[in-house]
Protein backbone atom coordinates (compact mmCIF):
# COMPACT_ATOMS: atom_id res chain seq x y z
CA UNK A 1 0.00 0.00 0.00
CA UNK A 2 1.15 3.52 -0.77
CA UNK A 3 2.51 5.29 2.33
CA UNK A 4 0.24 8.26 1.69
CA UNK A 5 -2.76 5.95 2.20
CA UNK A 6 -1.69 5.12 5.74
CA UNK A 7 -3.68 7.41 8.02
CA UNK A 8 -1.81 9.14 10.81
CA UNK A 9 -3.30 8.07 14.13
CA UNK A 10 -3.69 11.14 16.30
CA UNK A 11 -5.82 9.67 19.13
CA UNK A 12 -4.31 6.73 20.97
CA UNK A 13 -6.19 7.28 24.24
CA UNK A 14 -8.16 4.18 25.24
CA UNK A 15 -11.85 4.00 24.37
CA UNK A 16 -12.73 3.80 28.08
CA UNK A 17 -10.66 6.92 28.81
CA UNK A 18 -12.48 8.75 26.03
CA UNK A 19 -15.90 7.50 27.20
CA UNK A 20 -15.26 8.65 30.79
CA UNK A 21 -13.89 11.93 29.44
CA UNK A 22 -13.88 14.73 31.99
CA UNK A 23 -16.48 12.96 34.13
CA UNK A 24 -19.91 14.17 35.11
CA UNK A 25 -20.52 17.92 35.41
CA UNK A 26 -22.95 17.31 38.34
CA UNK A 27 -25.42 19.68 36.72
CA UNK A 28 -28.21 19.47 34.16
CA UNK A 29 -31.21 18.51 36.26
CA UNK A 30 -32.08 22.15 37.06
CA UNK A 31 -31.83 23.25 33.43
CA UNK A 32 -34.05 20.34 32.40
CA UNK A 33 -36.63 20.92 35.16
CA UNK A 34 -36.83 24.72 34.84
CA UNK A 35 -37.24 24.45 31.06
CA UNK A 36 -40.31 22.29 31.62
CA UNK A 37 -41.73 24.28 34.53
CA UNK A 38 -41.37 27.60 32.68
CA UNK A 39 -43.15 26.01 29.71
CA UNK A 40 -46.04 24.89 31.93
CA UNK A 41 -46.28 28.34 33.55
CA UNK A 42 -46.31 30.02 30.14
CA UNK A 43 -49.46 28.16 29.05
CA UNK A 44 -51.90 30.08 31.32
CA UNK A 45 -49.87 33.29 31.10
CA UNK A 46 -49.90 33.27 27.29
CA UNK A 47 -53.62 32.40 27.25
CA UNK A 48 -54.37 35.29 29.60
CA UNK A 49 -52.28 37.64 27.41
CA UNK A 50 -54.04 36.64 24.18
CA UNK A 51 -57.48 37.16 25.78
CA UNK A 52 -56.45 40.58 27.12
CA UNK A 53 -55.06 41.71 23.76
CA UNK A 54 -58.27 40.62 22.02
CA UNK A 55 -60.32 42.55 24.58
CA UNK A 56 -58.17 45.64 24.10
CA UNK A 57 -58.21 45.45 20.31
CA UNK A 58 -59.32 48.80 18.92
CA UNK A 59 -59.20 50.50 22.34
CA UNK A 60 -57.94 54.05 22.81
CA UNK A 61 -54.39 54.52 24.04
CA UNK A 62 -55.53 55.86 27.39
CA UNK A 63 -57.60 52.72 27.96
CA UNK A 64 -54.53 50.58 27.36
CA UNK A 65 -52.42 52.76 29.66
CA UNK A 66 -55.06 52.43 32.36
CA UNK A 67 -55.20 48.65 31.83
CA UNK A 68 -51.42 48.36 32.09
CA UNK A 69 -51.39 50.56 35.19
CA UNK A 70 -53.39 48.07 37.22
CA UNK A 71 -51.06 46.06 39.52
CA UNK A 72 -52.67 42.72 38.57
CA UNK A 73 -52.14 43.30 34.84
CA UNK A 74 -48.62 44.68 35.33
CA UNK A 75 -47.65 41.69 37.49
CA UNK A 76 -49.01 39.22 34.95
CA UNK A 77 -47.21 41.03 32.12
CA UNK A 78 -43.92 41.08 34.05
CA UNK A 79 -44.21 37.36 34.84
CA UNK A 80 -44.97 36.67 31.17
CA UNK A 81 -41.97 38.66 29.94
CA UNK A 82 -39.48 37.25 32.45
CA UNK A 83 -40.58 33.64 31.90
CA UNK A 84 -40.76 34.00 28.12
CA UNK A 85 -37.18 35.16 27.77
CA UNK A 86 -35.89 32.81 30.46
CA UNK A 87 -37.57 29.87 28.71
CA UNK A 88 -36.25 31.08 25.34
CA UNK A 89 -32.72 31.16 26.72
CA UNK A 90 -32.99 27.65 28.19
CA UNK A 91 -34.42 26.22 24.98
CA UNK A 92 -31.98 27.87 22.58
CA UNK A 93 -29.07 26.76 24.79
CA UNK A 94 -30.16 23.17 24.15
CA UNK A 95 -30.05 23.79 20.40
CA UNK A 96 -26.55 25.30 20.72
CA UNK A 97 -25.40 22.29 22.77
CA UNK A 98 -26.71 19.99 20.03
CA UNK A 99 -25.34 21.69 16.96
CA UNK A 100 -22.44 24.00 17.88
CA UNK A 101 -19.28 22.15 18.85
CA UNK A 102 -15.72 23.08 19.72
CA UNK A 103 -14.44 26.63 20.09
CA UNK A 104 -17.66 28.25 18.80
CA UNK A 105 -19.72 26.83 21.69
CA UNK A 106 -18.74 29.35 24.40
CA UNK A 107 -19.17 32.52 22.28
CA UNK A 108 -22.50 31.22 20.96
CA UNK A 109 -23.74 30.53 24.50
CA UNK A 110 -22.61 33.95 25.76
CA UNK A 111 -24.19 35.70 22.79
CA UNK A 112 -27.48 33.92 23.48
CA UNK A 113 -27.45 34.78 27.20
CA UNK A 114 -26.58 38.43 26.49
CA UNK A 115 -29.28 38.77 23.84
CA UNK A 116 -31.93 37.10 26.02
CA UNK A 117 -31.01 39.34 28.95
CA UNK A 118 -31.12 42.57 26.91
CA UNK A 119 -34.35 41.78 25.05
CA UNK A 120 -35.92 40.62 28.32
CA UNK A 121 -34.84 43.80 30.12
CA UNK A 122 -36.25 45.88 27.27
CA UNK A 123 -39.61 44.14 27.64
CA UNK A 124 -39.57 44.50 31.42
CA UNK A 125 -38.75 48.24 31.22
CA UNK A 126 -41.59 48.70 28.70
CA UNK A 127 -44.05 47.02 31.07
CA UNK A 128 -42.78 49.08 34.02
CA UNK A 129 -43.09 52.29 32.03
CA UNK A 130 -46.68 51.40 31.22
CA UNK A 131 -47.38 50.36 34.82
CA UNK A 132 -45.88 53.50 36.36
CA UNK A 133 -47.17 55.97 33.77
CA UNK A 134 -49.40 58.69 35.26
CA UNK A 135 -53.00 57.90 34.41
CA UNK A 136 -54.39 60.23 31.78
CA UNK A 137 -57.89 59.50 32.91
CA UNK A 138 -57.63 60.39 36.59
CA UNK A 139 -56.83 64.04 35.96
CA UNK A 140 -59.40 64.52 33.27
CA UNK B 1 -20.73 22.90 13.70
CA UNK B 2 -22.50 19.66 13.07
CA UNK B 3 -21.84 18.20 9.63
CA UNK B 4 -25.13 17.77 7.80
CA UNK B 5 -23.62 16.50 4.56
CA UNK B 6 -21.43 13.46 4.09
CA UNK B 7 -17.67 14.01 4.04
CA UNK B 8 -16.13 13.56 0.56
CA UNK B 9 -14.74 10.11 1.27
CA UNK B 10 -18.19 8.91 2.43
CA UNK B 11 -20.14 9.93 -0.67
CA UNK B 12 -21.78 6.78 -1.98
CA UNK B 13 -21.26 5.74 -5.62
CA UNK B 14 -22.96 3.24 -7.89
CA UNK B 15 -21.80 -0.35 -7.53
CA UNK B 16 -22.12 -3.61 -9.40
CA UNK B 17 -25.31 -5.46 -10.25
CA UNK B 18 -25.56 -9.22 -9.73
CA UNK B 19 -28.59 -10.36 -11.78
CA UNK B 20 -30.77 -13.26 -10.73
CA UNK B 21 -30.43 -16.59 -12.47
CA UNK B 22 -32.39 -16.75 -15.76
CA UNK B 23 -35.83 -18.25 -15.24
CA UNK B 24 -36.13 -17.02 -11.64
CA UNK B 25 -39.77 -16.07 -10.97
CA UNK B 26 -39.85 -14.38 -7.56
CA UNK B 27 -37.03 -11.84 -7.88
CA UNK B 28 -36.32 -9.08 -5.36
CA UNK B 29 -33.34 -6.71 -5.53
CA UNK B 30 -31.18 -6.21 -2.44
CA UNK B 31 -29.26 -2.92 -2.47
CA UNK B 32 -26.37 -3.26 -0.06
CA UNK B 33 -23.77 -0.77 1.19
CA UNK B 34 -20.23 -1.86 0.36
CA UNK B 35 -16.99 -0.34 1.59
CA UNK B 36 -13.57 -1.81 2.08
CA UNK B 37 -10.70 -0.15 3.98
CA UNK B 38 -8.17 -1.75 1.65
CA UNK B 39 -8.58 0.08 -1.66
CA UNK B 40 -9.04 3.71 -0.59
CA UNK B 41 -12.22 3.94 -2.69
CA UNK B 42 -15.53 5.50 -1.70
CA UNK B 43 -18.45 3.29 -0.61
CA UNK B 44 -20.83 1.97 -3.27
CA UNK B 45 -24.24 0.30 -3.36
CA UNK B 46 -24.14 -3.18 -4.89
CA UNK B 47 -27.41 -4.66 -6.15
CA UNK B 48 -28.05 -8.38 -5.73
CA UNK B 49 -31.14 -9.76 -7.45
CA UNK B 50 -32.26 -12.82 -5.53
CA UNK B 51 -34.89 -15.44 -6.24
CA UNK B 52 -36.98 -15.45 -3.06
CA UNK B 53 -38.16 -19.01 -3.80
CA UNK B 54 -34.64 -20.29 -3.13
CA UNK B 55 -33.88 -18.54 0.18
CA UNK B 56 -35.26 -18.34 3.71
CA UNK B 57 -37.78 -15.74 4.91
CA UNK B 58 -35.53 -13.30 6.80
CA UNK B 59 -33.15 -10.62 5.56
CA UNK B 60 -30.28 -12.48 7.25
CA UNK B 61 -31.13 -15.55 5.12
CA UNK B 62 -30.67 -13.37 2.03
CA UNK B 63 -27.31 -12.06 3.28
CA UNK B 64 -26.06 -15.56 4.04
CA UNK B 65 -27.29 -16.72 0.63
CA UNK B 66 -25.35 -13.92 -1.06
CA UNK B 67 -22.18 -14.73 0.88
CA UNK B 68 -22.44 -18.46 0.18
CA UNK B 69 -23.58 -18.34 -3.45
CA UNK B 70 -23.14 -14.94 -5.07
CA UNK B 71 -20.37 -12.81 -3.58
CA UNK B 72 -18.09 -14.16 -0.85
CA UNK B 73 -16.61 -10.71 -0.19
CA UNK B 74 -19.81 -9.38 1.41
CA UNK B 75 -18.96 -8.77 5.07
CA UNK B 76 -21.45 -8.71 7.95
CA UNK B 77 -21.76 -9.90 11.54
CA UNK B 78 -24.15 -12.68 12.48
CA UNK B 79 -24.26 -15.44 15.03
CA UNK B 80 -27.42 -16.82 16.63
CA UNK B 81 -29.93 -16.03 13.82
CA UNK B 82 -32.76 -15.85 16.38
CA UNK B 83 -32.60 -12.34 17.84
CA UNK B 84 -30.68 -13.03 21.02
CA UNK B 85 -27.03 -12.17 20.22
CA UNK B 86 -27.49 -8.74 18.65
CA UNK B 87 -24.72 -9.27 16.10
CA UNK B 88 -26.70 -8.68 12.90
CA UNK B 89 -27.95 -5.20 13.84
CA UNK B 90 -28.05 -3.06 10.71
CA UNK B 91 -30.16 -0.47 8.92
CA UNK B 92 -32.74 -2.27 6.76
CA UNK B 93 -35.32 -0.37 4.71
CA UNK B 94 -34.40 2.81 6.63
CA UNK B 95 -34.84 1.34 10.10
CA UNK B 96 -32.30 -0.10 12.53
CA UNK B 97 -33.19 -3.68 13.30
CA UNK B 98 -31.85 -7.23 13.46
CA UNK B 99 -31.50 -8.86 10.04
CA UNK B 100 -32.47 -12.23 11.56
CA UNK B 101 -35.82 -10.89 12.84
CA UNK B 102 -36.73 -8.80 9.77
CA UNK B 103 -38.94 -10.66 7.27
CA UNK B 104 -38.07 -9.90 3.66
CA UNK B 105 -41.76 -9.68 2.81
CA UNK B 106 -42.14 -6.71 5.17
CA UNK B 107 -40.11 -4.62 2.72
CA UNK B 108 -41.86 -3.31 -0.37
CA UNK B 109 -39.74 -3.08 -3.54
CA UNK B 110 -35.95 -3.24 -3.15
CA UNK B 111 -34.42 -4.10 0.23
CA UNK B 112 -31.83 -1.45 1.09
CA UNK B 113 -29.26 -2.50 3.70
CA UNK B 114 -26.74 -0.19 5.36
CA UNK B 115 -24.55 -0.48 8.46
CA UNK B 116 -25.82 1.08 11.72
CA UNK B 117 -25.90 4.85 11.08
CA UNK B 118 -23.23 7.33 12.12
CA UNK B 119 -20.70 4.83 13.41
CA UNK B 120 -17.24 4.32 11.90
CA UNK B 121 -17.42 1.48 9.36
CA UNK B 122 -14.95 -1.38 9.65
CA UNK B 123 -16.07 -3.00 6.39
CA UNK B 124 -19.39 -3.27 4.49
CA UNK B 125 -22.12 -3.82 7.11
CA UNK B 126 -19.74 -4.06 10.09
CA UNK B 127 -19.70 -0.91 12.27
CA UNK B 128 -17.03 -0.10 14.85
CA UNK B 129 -18.87 -0.29 18.19
CA UNK B 130 -15.80 0.02 20.45
CA UNK B 131 -16.79 3.53 21.54
CA UNK B 132 -20.32 2.39 22.44
CA UNK B 133 -18.95 -0.63 24.35
CA UNK B 134 -16.59 1.65 26.30
CA UNK B 135 -19.50 3.94 27.18
CA UNK B 136 -21.40 0.91 28.46
CA UNK B 137 -18.40 -0.06 30.61
CA UNK B 138 -18.13 3.52 31.91
CA UNK B 139 -21.48 3.18 33.72
CA UNK B 140 -20.11 0.05 35.47
CA UNK B 141 -22.89 -2.40 34.54
CA UNK B 142 -22.32 -4.84 37.37
CA UNK B 143 -23.68 -5.30 40.90
CA UNK B 144 -21.99 -3.02 43.45
CA UNK B 145 -22.88 -3.91 47.00
CA UNK B 146 -21.00 -3.32 50.27
CA UNK B 147 -23.13 -5.80 52.20
CA UNK B 148 -21.65 -9.28 52.00
CA UNK B 149 -23.92 -11.86 50.39
CA UNK B 150 -25.45 -14.47 52.70
CA UNK B 151 -22.86 -17.25 53.12
CA UNK B 152 -25.26 -20.02 52.18
CA UNK B 153 -27.43 -18.49 49.47
CA UNK B 154 -27.65 -15.90 46.72
CA UNK B 155 -28.77 -12.27 47.28
CA UNK B 156 -32.56 -12.36 47.45
CA UNK B 157 -35.19 -10.07 45.93
CA UNK B 158 -38.92 -9.86 46.49
CA UNK B 159 -41.16 -10.56 43.53
CA UNK B 160 -41.96 -6.83 43.35
CA UNK B 161 -38.26 -5.88 43.36
CA UNK B 162 -37.48 -8.36 40.63
CA UNK B 163 -40.36 -7.06 38.48
CA UNK B 164 -38.68 -3.66 38.33
CA UNK B 165 -36.01 -5.16 36.11
CA UNK B 166 -38.49 -6.39 33.50
CA UNK B 167 -38.12 -4.57 30.20
CA UNK B 168 -34.41 -4.00 30.88
CA UNK B 169 -32.72 -7.34 31.39
CA UNK B 170 -33.98 -8.33 27.93
CA UNK B 171 -31.65 -5.81 26.22
CA UNK B 172 -29.18 -7.64 23.98
CA UNK B 173 -26.91 -4.60 23.38
CA UNK B 174 -27.34 -4.53 19.60
CA UNK B 175 -27.13 -0.69 19.71
CA UNK B 176 -29.98 -0.28 17.19
CA UNK B 177 -31.41 2.37 19.56
CA UNK B 178 -28.27 4.42 20.20
CA UNK B 179 -27.41 4.57 16.50
CA UNK B 180 -30.98 5.68 15.62
CA UNK B 181 -30.77 8.68 17.97
CA UNK B 182 -29.96 12.12 16.48
CA UNK B 183 -28.60 13.27 19.85
CA UNK B 184 -26.20 10.33 19.73
CA UNK B 185 -25.25 11.19 16.14
CA UNK B 186 -24.44 14.82 17.03
CA UNK B 187 -22.91 14.28 20.48
CA UNK B 188 -22.04 10.58 20.59
CA UNK B 189 -18.65 11.36 22.12
CA UNK B 190 -20.32 12.64 25.30
CA UNK B 191 -24.00 11.59 25.25
CA UNK B 192 -24.13 8.00 26.50
CA UNK B 193 -27.02 6.98 24.23
CA UNK B 194 -30.22 5.02 24.99
CA UNK B 195 -28.64 1.54 25.12
CA UNK B 196 -26.12 2.55 27.78
CA UNK B 197 -28.67 4.61 29.73
CA UNK B 198 -31.10 1.67 29.75
CA UNK B 199 -28.29 -0.46 31.18
CA UNK B 200 -27.52 2.29 33.72
CA UNK B 201 -31.14 2.35 34.88
CA UNK B 202 -31.20 -1.45 35.03
CA UNK B 203 -28.59 -1.18 37.85
CA UNK B 204 -30.16 1.91 39.44
CA UNK B 205 -33.44 -0.02 39.69
CA UNK B 206 -31.83 -3.18 41.06
CA UNK B 207 -32.82 -3.66 44.72
CA UNK B 208 -29.56 -5.54 45.42
CA UNK B 209 -27.33 -2.66 44.27
CA UNK B 210 -26.18 -0.26 47.01
CA UNK B 211 -24.51 2.42 44.87
CA UNK B 212 -27.65 4.04 43.45
CA UNK B 213 -26.56 7.54 44.46
CA UNK B 214 -23.11 7.14 42.93
CA UNK B 215 -24.73 5.94 39.73
CA UNK B 216 -27.04 8.99 39.64
CA UNK B 217 -24.05 11.26 40.37
CA UNK B 218 -22.12 9.83 37.44
CA UNK B 219 -25.04 10.50 35.07
CA UNK B 220 -25.92 14.04 36.21
CA UNK B 221 -24.45 15.85 33.25
CA UNK B 222 -25.86 18.15 30.54
CA UNK B 223 -24.68 15.75 27.82
CA UNK B 224 -24.13 12.28 29.31
CA UNK B 225 -27.84 12.06 30.28
CA UNK B 226 -29.64 15.31 29.47
CA UNK B 227 -28.69 15.31 25.78
CA UNK B 228 -31.75 13.03 25.52
CA UNK B 229 -34.37 15.20 23.81
CA UNK B 230 -37.13 12.55 24.06
CA UNK B 231 -37.10 12.04 20.29
CA UNK B 232 -38.18 8.41 20.96
CA UNK B 233 -36.43 6.88 17.92
CA UNK B 234 -34.86 4.45 20.39
CA UNK B 235 -38.18 3.02 21.53
CA UNK B 236 -39.59 2.96 18.01
CA UNK B 237 -36.66 1.05 16.54
CA UNK B 238 -35.87 -1.46 19.33
CA UNK B 239 -36.08 -4.94 17.73
CA UNK B 240 -36.79 -6.44 21.16
CA UNK B 241 -39.74 -4.09 21.81
CA UNK B 242 -38.08 -2.43 24.83
CA UNK B 243 -38.52 1.19 25.91
CA UNK B 244 -35.16 2.92 26.52
CA UNK B 245 -36.87 6.35 26.48
CA UNK B 246 -38.90 5.34 29.55
CA UNK B 247 -35.75 4.21 31.38
CA UNK B 248 -34.10 7.56 30.63
CA UNK B 249 -37.21 9.39 31.90
CA UNK B 250 -37.04 7.36 35.15
CA UNK B 251 -33.40 8.38 35.66
CA UNK B 252 -34.38 12.04 35.21
CA UNK B 253 -37.24 11.58 37.71
CA UNK B 254 -34.85 10.15 40.30
CA UNK B 255 -32.36 12.99 39.70
CA UNK B 256 -35.20 15.39 40.52
CA UNK B 257 -36.60 13.35 43.39
CA UNK B 258 -33.37 13.45 45.38
CA UNK B 259 -33.21 17.24 45.13
CA UNK B 260 -36.45 18.01 46.96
Amino acid sequence: MNASHTPRIDVMRSQLGRARGLGSAKTGVDHWWLERMSAVALVPLSGWFVIQVLRLAGAEQQDVVEWGGKPVNASMLLALMVLTFYHMQLGLQVIIDDYVHGKAHLPASLLLKGAALLIGLFAVIAVLKLALAPSTKAGA
Amino acid sequence: MVEFSLPKNSTIGKGRIFPAAPGAKNVKPFRIYRWSPDDGANPVIDTYELDLDTIGPMVLDALIHIKNNVDTTLTFRRSCREGICGSCAMNIDGENTLACLKPIKDVKDAVSIYPLPHMPVVKDLVPDLNGAYAQLRSIEPWLKSDTAPPPDSERRQSIEEREKLDGMWECILCFCCSTSCPSYWWNGDRYLGPATLLAAYRWIADSRDEHTGDRLDALEDPLKLYACRTIMNCTQTCPKGLNPAKAIARIKELQLERKV
